[in-house]
Order: structure tokens, then sequence, then C-alpha cells
């Protein structure tokens, strides 16, 4: 099996889902190498080695410098065709999923996406998939090569065990479509607003919460708690909460010893920033809602009534 | 403006729905609905041409004979004409085998923007825009949580894990919208009449010069193997709120002393 692994850089630092997806493909055979495309990412590429690339491709050119798909498809298609890697491994992320979605067509090549895990079996590359929300898992594979697949953001975590990389420049030769996209406005980390990463306890409030204000309920319950609150890809792209608060695939992921998700439906989205949570107490009023599938307390009835009344019992117990 | 909108149709959230073991396909003899992330696409188109004044609004949907509602259904919410790609061979398409359809009826279009909704519900797959982008050779932008359209470009504000980025596409372009970008609107009365006078075309694999090893389970590189169980969760409880769950909630905390 020849693998080759797809690395993301974001300011200046591989990033750690792309590494966690080496460490682990280094784990399943020898001859693995990686790819980081970009704008000065040459000197970032010998890092790959210690987390298991016996050998680095760098695309190191202007023309990447924007996080845009199309241009990175041109690197990576072509470097998988004269290279030959039978399997091509990619962390998800905004990025990445579009990198790899586009080499898939460009190449004719089966993707599987979203794998939470993957092993060699008599040989052959299987991949692990939930499906249906996550009621089933189904088993995938591929016909032939090279085997495309996106591994479920978080899924791996990065471990240094490798050594030394062999660094190879590569030539960006960029599709005219490809340049048809331009970044204006690149998004930096932002740095003020809560940190929910290290929070003990989140208290997190989703489009069921009706109204921006309705955070203040959350807000006291947290502070009862001596928590942080958090909140959705759905009620922060509204405008109702902080970017730096929101839990998920292109949020934070946490893991606090207890979570409470009020108002939140649980999209995919959503779960995958949080799942790894100690206790998870989810309160909606739709016995349907998908978080009542991975919550340890579900509570079906109506937030709006419920955390008050829950924030003045602990206040009670002082 | 010509917007060319790509639907689907999915089984209801409500409704249970299963992997059939035989095929290991999705089961889809349940109840289906119109994916509700493609609402918000379908929204952003008709309101491109309202804004316009003029321009039409092509809701493209590869699908079974027995989805044709999902599509009538954005007829009747405010598509000017539906083109539905419906072909025994395109059964098993996967991604690949998929986006090399839509991108042909796509193209016979010639439209000036093409919008998907950001994930295929019943999949949970969030990948399909970009590769119909490298097949039309077009560029694309995912994850729009705004569009504006002039002097020729796109211009999406898009949220990757690090925050907004803004993004500017020459058109033509295919762009994916978040749910975050509209609040879709439901089909009126008027428009639910004014539906069936509607132009619907059924288009096969052959009218749209698809050979039988692009499409459908011969066309597609990836396979599903099996069936597996998800990994065991601890106990979980479900209880409804009688006006004690605040009470019963920190009765559940303070055994697990987490409070």
């Amino acid at each position: 099996m020849a693998t080759l692994v797809y690395l993301e850089d974001h300011e200046g630092e591989l990033v750690k889902g792309s590494l966690g997806v080496l460490t682990k493909a280094a784990q399943l055979g020898d001859d693995v190498a990686a790819v980081v495309a970009g704008s000065g990412v040459k000197e970032l590429a010998p890092q790959a080695g210690r987390y298991g690339a016996k050998r680095v491709f760098a695309a190191d050119d202007a023309a990447l410098a924007s996080p845009l798909p199309q241009p990175r498809v041109d690197v990576v298609a072509k470097l998988i065709e004269e290279q030959g890697f039978d399997t091509v491994l990619f962390g998800a992320s905004v990025l990445a999923a579009d990198v790899a979605a586009g080499v898939a067509a460009r190449l004719g090549a089966g993707l599987n996406w979203d794998l939470v895990d993957f092993e060699l079996r008599d040989g052959e590359l299987v991949g692990k998939r939930p499906a249906l929300q996550d009621s089933v898992f189904v088993e995938v594979g591929w016909k032939g090569a090279p085997r495309l697949a996106l591994v479920r953001s978080g899924t791996f975590e990065p471990s240094e065990s490798g050594g030394d990389a062999e660094v190879e420049d590569v030539a960006a030769e960029i599709q005219d479509f490809s340049r048809g996209a331009e970044m204006l406005e690149r998004a930096h980390a932002e740095s003020e607003g809560p940190s929910i990463e290290d929070a003990d306890v989140i208290v997190a409030g989703g489009r069921g919460l009706g109204d921006p204000e309705k955070f203040a309920l959350l807000e006291e319950l947290a502070k009862a708690l001596g928590g942080a609150v958090a909140a959705t890809r759905a009620v922060v792209d509204a405008g109702w909460y902080p970017y730096a608060t929101q839990v998920g695939q292109t949020g934070r992921t946490v893991s606090p010893r207890l979570y409470i998700a009020a108002g939140i439906s649980g999209a995919i989205q959503h779960k995958v920033g949080m799942q790894a949570s100690g206790t998870i107490v989810a309160i909606n009023k739709d016995p349907n809602a998908p978080i009542f599938e991975y919550a340890d307390l579900g509570v079906v009835g109506d937030l709006h009534e419920i955390v008050p009344k829950l924030t003045q019992l602990l206040r009670d117990r002082g | 403006m010509k917007v060319a909108v790509l639907v689907k149709e999915v089984p209801e959230t409500s409704a249970r729905t299963r992997i059939d073991p035989g095929t290991l396909r999705l089961d889809r003899s349940g109840s289906s609905a119109l994916n509700p992330f493609d609402a918000h696409a379908l929204e952003e188109a008709i309101r491109i041409r309202e804004a316009d004044g003029e321009g039409e609004v092509v809701a493209i949907m590869m699908g079974p004979s027995g989805a044709a509602d999902s599509l009538r259904k954005a007829l009747a919410i405010g598509a000017d004409r539906a083109v539905h790609v419906v072909d025994d061979a395109l059964a098993g398409s996967d991604l690949v085998a998929s986006a090399r359809a839509l991108a042909k009826a796509v193209a016979r279009e010639e439209p000036e923007l093409v919008l998907l909704g950001q994930q295929g519900g019943d999949s949970d797959g969030a990948v399909l825009w970009s590769a119909l982008a490298e097949l039309l050779q077009l560029p694309v932008v995912s994850q729009a949580a705004s569009l504006e359209l002039a002097g020729g470009k796109a211009k999406a504000k898009r949220q990757t894990e690090y925050g907004y980025d803004v993004i500017e596409a020459t058109l033509p372009c295919v762009v994916a919208v978040s749910d975050a970008i509209n609040e879709p609107r439901y089909p009126s009365l008027k428009g639910i009449m004014g539906a069936k006078k509607k132009p619907y075309d059924t288009v096969s694999a052959g009218d749209l010069g698809l050979s039988a090893d692009e499409i459908g389970e011969a066309g597609s590189q990836t396979v599903v193997l099996a069936l597996a169980d998800p990994p065991a969760r601890g106990d979980s409880v479900k209880i409804e709120d009688e006006g004690d769950a605040a009470d019963k909630i920190l009765a559940y905390l303070a055994e697990r002393k987490l409070v």
C-alpha cells in the first residue's frame, strides 16, 4: 500500500486533525508519504516525519496562499498520478473535504467520507462510517485505486513516533478555472470571549432558545455551575452568539465533564464537537430530536421553564 | 440570470429510516420529502430572480420516478422549471457517479450560477459541490452564509474552522449555501396550483450522453461491505417534564457528583 496523507496548514502550523490521520496511517504501513500545499509551507514539511511520513511533498507557491480548494486539487491529483499512490487520506475540514471531492472527480476515484476508523483486512483497506445520525455503522470499501478517504475531524490524535522525512519540492501547476475564486478576507482566530475548550462544565444553546436574548438564561445556569456558555453553528451564523463559543465541526471541539445542551437538535455538525463530553444532558421540546440518541439524560420539555428552575435550585443549594 | 438549483429527495426526519440489509442501500420506501438543506439553495435562487425582476430558476433532481413529488414541490415553492434525471441505470451511484450525471444535466442548461444546499440530509455527505465544480470546470465556493452577486462575480462569506472568510468567484460558478443564509418560504396555495402548469422535463442517462460504465454501481468505485452496530453507549435515561424536570436533573447530577 502506497499511502499519501494530505496535510493542511493554518497560520504556520500543520493542522492537528491531518497529523492524527498521518499517525494512524503510519501505524498501518511503512510506505507513508504526505503532501502539504500552501505558501511558506516548505519549512513545515519536515515536521511530518515525526508523525510517520517517510517522504513529504511540498508545493510551496504564492498561488496556494489562500486556503481555497481548487488549486490544491490540481497539485494533489497530479501528485497521485505521477507517484502512483493507491491510498489517499484526508482529515476532514471545510477545505480538505472540498479538495478530496475535487480530486475524486478528476481521477474518477472512489471517495468514502466521514470515516471514524479504518483498517487493513486481508491487505484491503476497509473504512467504518456512521450513517443515519450515527444510528448505524457501515463498513465501506473501494473497488480500485486510488482509494480516497475523508476521516471525521478529531478522530485520531497525533503522536510523535516517527523520524526524519525526505522533503521533495512539487511544482504547482494551476488550471485556469482553479483561479476563478479569490479570497478577499481571510478568517483569523478570534481570541476574545471565554475559552470554552478549558471549561469543566458547558451550557450550550441552539435555535430552540427562540431568541438571542434567551442566552441570558444559559449564562445564569452556567454561572451557577461554574461553567461556560457555548452555542451551535445555527445561532452563531444567525449572529446570536460569538463564533468563539461555537461547538462543532467548524467550531471548537470540547470535552467537559458535564455538557448541558438546551434547545439543540443535535445535528451531526454539532455532535462531532462535543461527543467526547463526560456526561451529556439534553433539554429539548421535540422528543424526536437526534440529540436524545446520544444524551446520557434526555429531558423532553420546555427549556424556558426548566433552565431557570434548575438555576434557582442550584443557587438554593448554595 | 439563469440559476440552476440541485435538489434531492431524502427520507423525512421523523420517519424511521433504515438501510436495507439485503441491498445495503438506503431503504427509501418510507415517507420522503425535499431535502431541507436544499430549500435554502432554492430560496436563495428565487430571491435572486425576484431582486433582478427577471431570470429563471431551474430545479434539477436526480432520483427515482417516485421522487417527482419533491421536485414538484420545488416548482410550487417558486422554481420556474424542473429537470428530473431518472434512470434505473443510475441506482447505486456513488459521489463521483452522481456528480457525472448531475454535471451533464447542469451543463445542458448553461446556467450562470449553480446552487446546492450544504449537505444531503440522508447521507450527511457534504462533498458533492466540489466534485460537480471539478467536472464542470467551474469555480466553487462552499459553506456560504451570505451571497451577493454583482459585476459578473459572486461574493460569499464562508464559515470555516477559523471564522469567516470572504470569497469572490467569477460567474458562472458553483456555490453551496449554508442553512444560515436565509429562511426558506413555504409553498403558497397559488404556487401549488401553478406548479402543475410549469414545465417538467424528464431526462434519461442516455439523453445526457452517459454510458453505462460511468454511472450506477458500474460507474462507482466505492462499495458498502457490511452493516455494523454502532459502539455501545452507556445507559441513557429519557424523561418527560411533568413540572419536576429541574429537580430530576439536579438529582441526576448530584448522584454523579457533577454538582
